[in-house]
C-alpha cells in the first residue's frame, strides 16, 4: 500500500489506478485457502461415496463415520471452499470495480482471512468430536455461530465500506450480487442459529423454534443458503470474470437489473419446497411450490447474461483455460436451475424426495456451477495476483477440465438413475396394494450407481490436484510479467 | 451518469456508457421468449394458487377452489385400499388356517401381506424371514416351543408369551441357582447331562450324575428324554437347536438364572384378519406341521 489511487474524472479507465494500491495479499491468502480447502471437501467426498458403497470403510470408530463426515464434507465444500472462493474474489472485485482499496486497510481484510479460518476449523473439529446442533448445512454449535457473525459482519462492513468509497458513478452488478449474498447469509445464519446455550462452558445448545416451526426456519435457511451463498455469490463472480476473460461487454444490462431483482425477491419464499409431504401445512407447501417454478426465469436471466456475454468471443473458448471452465459452470447453472423447479412441484417431489436424484441434482450445482466457476476464477487470478505471463501449463488445465467433466458426468447420471430406481421401488406396490420392496433391497439395488458414483468423485478429485499442481508450478516458475510502467500501459491500449 | 456510451462493433447494441475495470454493458433489450416465459410462470403461479390451499390469512388460510387437501387425499387412498381387501380380510378371519392354505388365491393374498406385517411387526426380533436370533427362536425351522401346528401358532401369535394379556402363554423355568434350588455341583452336572442329549459328550461321571439330577428337577417339564414339552412351552433339549445358546457356560448360565422371554399379546395391536395372515404366513415360512 502507499501508493495513492489517481482521483480520475469519473469514466477514466481502470488503468489509471497502479494497481499496488489494491490490497491483493488478503486474496492471494483466500485462493491458496479456497484450493486446501477444496481438496479436502473433495477427498472427503470421494471417502463418503465408497463409505456408501462398502460400509466397511466405516472403520468402526465414531471419528470417521459417515454420520460425522458428511457434514465435514458439506461445510468443506460449500463454506471453506465455496466460502473461501467467495470472500477472496469478492475482495479483488470491489476494490477493482470501485477503483478504492479495501475500507479498513489491510488488518481488517486480515481479520477476516484469519477469522473466517478460524470459523472453519472450529467448525470441522466439532463435527469430527460429535458437536453439532444437528440442522443441515448449520451444524455447528452455538460458539462457532457466534464467531462467525462477528467476522461476518466485519466482511459485511468492509465491503461496504468500499462500495461507500468507491470512485466510479455506479456499483457494478457483480457486486449487487455479492452484497445480496453477504447481507442475506448475515440475516439466515442469525436467526436460524438462534439457539441458548445449556452453559457458557459447554458446546451443547438448544435452538429457539420448535416443532414445524424449526422445520420451516431451517429450510429458510437451508434454500437461501442454496439460493444466496452458492447462486447470488457465484453469480456476483460470474459478472466479473466472464466478461473480463472474454473482453467482451456484458450482454444485457437491463436483464442484469430484472434477473437480479427478481431472483432476490423469489428466492426467499422457496423454501418451503423442501417440506413437501410434511407435517408443514399445505398452503406453505403450495407458496414454495409456486415460487420455485416462478424463480426458474430468473435464474436463467444470470445464465443467459453470462453465456451470451460471449457472443463475438467464442472462439476464446477454446483457448482461455479460465473462460472454458466459466461457460461451462454456467451450463450447469441453467441445468440445476431448470432442475430444481422441476423438483419443487410437488407431483415429482413425491418421487424424488428422500432419494439420491436430490444427492445428484445438488452435485451437478456444487460440482457443475460452484467448483467449476471457482477454478475458472482461480485459473484467471492466480497469475494476474502472483503477476505472471500465463498458467504454468494449458495442458494441464485441459486435462484438468476433461477429468472433471466426464466425472461430474459419471456423478449425476448415476445419482438420476439410482434415484429414480430407488424412488420407483419405494412407491411399488403389488397387485393387492402392499409394498413390494423391502428398503433393504433398494439399498441393494443402488450398490453398482454408488460405486459409479464415488469413481465420478474420484475423476473430479484427480482434476482438482491437476490444478494445484499446475497453480503452485505457476507460481513458482512461469515467466514473471515485465514491469510496465503506466505510460506504457496506457501506451498498449 | 453515462459518459462514453458507444456501439459495439460485433453485435451493433450501444453500450450503457458505465466502465468499470474495463468491463462495459449492452443496453440488449430483455429477451422476448424469456419475459413471456416468465409472465407465463407467474399466471401458472397465480391460477395454482387460486386452485389450491394457498395464501395465508389471519387466523387460518385460502383453502383453495378445488377443496383438495393432502390428508384428504391420504385418508381417501387408505379407505380405497382397505376397500378393495375388505372381502378378502372379512373371509380370512372367518376361515380356520388349514381351509385358508387351500385356497390359492387366499395364499396369494397371505403372502403378499404377511411379508409386510411380519416385515413391519416380527422381524425386529425374528429376523428376516423367520431366520431368529439369540432368544428369539427361528420360525423357518421345525423346531417350536408353543407348537407348530396352525392353532398353536395362531394362539401364539394372538395372546403372546409372557405378558399382562390374560390368556398369554406362561411358562416359568424355575431359577435353579439363583433361587438356591441346586447347587453349582449340581448344576455343572446337569449342563453335561443336558449337552449330552443332543451328542455332547462330556465327563461320563458328571453325565451320569447329572441325570439323576434330571430326572429329579427337569424331566416333569422337559420330558424324561429332554424331548419337550409344547403344551408347557418347554423346549426340547435333544436337538441340538439352542435358544439361548448350546455351549456348557451358556447351558449353565440359563439353568442358573433361568430365562423369561416375553412376546407381545398381537390381538392388542393388530386386527384379527392381519393376526391370523401372520400365523398362516409363519406356518408357511417352512416348519409348520
Amino acid at each position: 500500500m502507499g501508493v495513492a489511487i489517481a482521483d480520475g474524472a469519473y469514466g477514466g479507465t481502470a488503468k489509471a489506478v497502479p494497481v499496488e494500491a489494491y490490497h491483493e495479499d488478503v486474496v492471494r491468502a483466500f485462493v491458496v485457502a479456497a484450493m486446501f480447502w477444496g481438496i479436502a471437501a473433495f477427498a472427503a467426498g470421494v471417502y463418503i461415496a465408497f463409505q456408501l458403497a462398502f460400509p466397511d470403510l466405516n472403520l468402526g470408530l465414531e471419528w470417521t463415520t459417515f454420520g460425522r463426515l458428511r457434514p465435514l464434507h458439506t461445510s468443506a465444500a460449500i463454506f471453506a471452499f465455496g466460502g473461501s472462493a467467495l470472500i477472496g474474489s469478492s475482495l479483488y472485485v470491489v476494490q477493482r470495480t470501485c477503483r478504492a482499496p479495501l475500507f479498513g486497510g489491510r488488518e481488517w481484510g486480515w481479520f477476516i482471512f484469519f477469522g473466517y479460518q478460524l470459523f472453519i476449523v472450529m467448525a470441522a473439529t466439532g463435527y469430527l468430536l460429535g458437536i453439532t446442533q444437528g440442522k443441515e448445512y448449520a451444524e455447528p454449535e452455538w460458539y462457532v455461530d457466534l464467531w462467525l457473525t462477528i467476522v461476518w459482519v466485519v466482511y459485511l462492513v468492509v465491503f461496504v465500506g468500499t462500495i461507500m468509497k468507491r470512485r466510479e458513478p455506479h456499483i457494478y452488478v457483480a457486486n449487487w450480487f455479492y452484497l445480496a449474498f453477504i447481507l442475506t447469509i448475515a440475516v439466515l445464519h442469525i436467526v436460524n442459529n438462534t439457539a441458548l446455550p445449556v452453559s457458557l462452558t459447554g458446546t451443547k445448545s438448544y435452538v429457539a423454534w420448535a416443532g414445524v416451526q424449526d422445520a420451516m426456519i431451517q429450510w429458510w435457511y437451508g434454500h437461501n443458503a442454496v439460493g444466496f451463498f452458492l447462486t447470488a455469490g457465484f453469480l456476483g463472480m460470474m459478472y466479473y470474470f466472464i466478461p473480463k476473460a472474454a473482453g467482451r461487454p456484458v450482454y444485457s444490462y437491463r436483464l442484469s437489473i430484472i434477473h437480479f431483482w427478481a431472483l432476490i425477491f423469489l428466492y426467499i419464499w422457496a423454501g418451503p419446497h423442501h417440506l413437501h409431504y410434511t407435517a408443514l401445512p399445505d398452503w406453505t407447501q403450495t407458496l414454495g411450490m409456486v415460487f420455485s417454478v416462478i424463480l426458474w426465469m430468473p435464474s436463467w436471466g444470470g445464465m443467459i447474461n453470462g453465456i451470451m456475454t460471449l457472443s463475438g468471443a467464442w472462439d476464446k473458448l477454446r483457448t482461455d483455460p479460465s473462460l472454458r471452465f466459466s461457460v461451462t459452470a454456467v451450463g450447469f447453472y441453467g441445468m440445476s436451475t431448470f432442475e430444481g423447479p422441476v423438483m419443487s412441484v410437488k407431483a415429482v417431489n413425491g418421487l424424488s424426495h428422500y432419494t439420491d436424484w436430490t444427492i445428484g441434482h445438488v452435485h451437478s450445482g456444487a460440482l457443475g456451477w460452484v467448483a467449476f466457476i471457482c477454478f475458472g476464477m482461480i485459473y484467471y487470478l492466480v497469475p494476474v495476483l502472483w503477476k505472471k505471463q500465463r498458467l504454468y501449463s494449458a495442458r494441464l488445465v485441459e486435462w484438468h477440465f476433461w477429468t472433471a467433466t466426464v466425472g461430474i458426468v459419471f456423478y449425476i447420471t448415476a445419482m438420476w438413475v439410482s434415484g429414480i430406481m430407488q424412488g420407483l421401488m419405494w412407491r411399488a406396490y403389488d397387485e393387492y396394494g402392499f409394498l413390494q420392496y423391502s428398503f433393504v433391497e433398494t439399498v441393494q439395488a443402488m450398490h453398482p450407481y454408488y460405486i459409479i458414483r464415488g469413481i465420478g468423485g474420484l475423476l473430479f478429485l484427480t482434476g482438482a490436484i491437476l490444478m494445484v499442481i499446475n497453480l503452485i508450478r505457476t507460481v513458482r516458475s512461469a515467466p514473471a510479467l515485465e514491469p510496465v510502467t503506466q505510460a506504457a500501459a496506457v501506451a498498449a491500449e | 451518469m453515462p459518459t462514453k456510451i458507444e456501439k459495439d462493433a460485433t453485435t451493433g447494441t450501444e453500450t450503457t456508457g458505465h466502465e468499470w475495470d474495463g468491463i462495459k454493458e449492452l443496453n440488449t433489450p430483455l429477451p422476448k421468449w424469456w419475459l413471456y416465459t416468465f409472465y407465463a410462470c407467474i399466471v401458472w403461479g397465480v391460477i395454482y394458487t387460486i386452485v389450491f390451499p394457498s395464501w395465508p390469512t389471519l387466523s387460518s388460510h385460502f383453502g383453495g377452489t378445488s377443496g383438495w387437501t393432502r390428508r384428504g387425499e391420504v385418508a381417501e387412498a387408505l379407505a380405497a385400499q382397505k376397500e378393495g381387501q375388505a372381502e378378502i380380510r372379512e373371509k380370512i378371519v372367518a376361515m380356520d388356517i388349514d381351509s385358508i392354505r387351500k385356497d390359492p388365491a387366499l395364499m396369494g393374498y397371505v403372502q403378499a401381506a404377511g411379508r409386510v406385517a411380519f416385515a413391519d411387526n416380527c422381524a425386529g426380533c425374528h429376523g428376516a424371514g423367520g431366520a431368529g436370533a439369540v432368544g428369539f427362536p427361528t420360525l423357518a425351522d421345525d423346531d417350536w416351543i408353543w407348537g407348530g401346528k396352525p392353532d398353536q401358532i395362531l394362539a401364539t401369535i394372538t395372546y403372546g408369551i409372557r405378558n399382562t394379556n390374560e390368556n398369554s402363554r406362561v411358562s416359568d423355568m424355575p431359577r435353579f441357582g439363583a433361587d438356591g434350588l441346586l447347587t453349582k455341583e449340581q448344576i455343572g452336572d446337569v449342563a453335561d447331562y443336558v449337552l449330552s442329549l443332543s451328542g455332547t459328550q462330556g465327563n461320563a461321571a458328571a453325565v451320569e450324575r447329572g441325570a439323576t439330577v434330571f430326572a429329579e428337577n427337569c424331566a416333569a417339564c422337559h420330558g424324561e428324554k429332554g424331548e419337550g414339552i409344547q403344551d408347557m412351552g418347554a423346549p426340547r433339549l435333544s436337538d441340538g437347536i439352542w435358544l439361548y445358546g448350546g455351549d456348557r457356560k451358556t447351558v449353565v448360565e440359563t439353568i442358573t438364572y433361568a430365562r423369561r422371554g416375553n412376546m407381545p399379546a398381537w390381538i392388542e395391536r393388530l386386527d384379527p384378519a392381519t393376526v391370523k395372515v401372520l400365523a398362516t404366513y409363519v406356518h408357511a415360512l417352512g416348519g409348520g406341521q
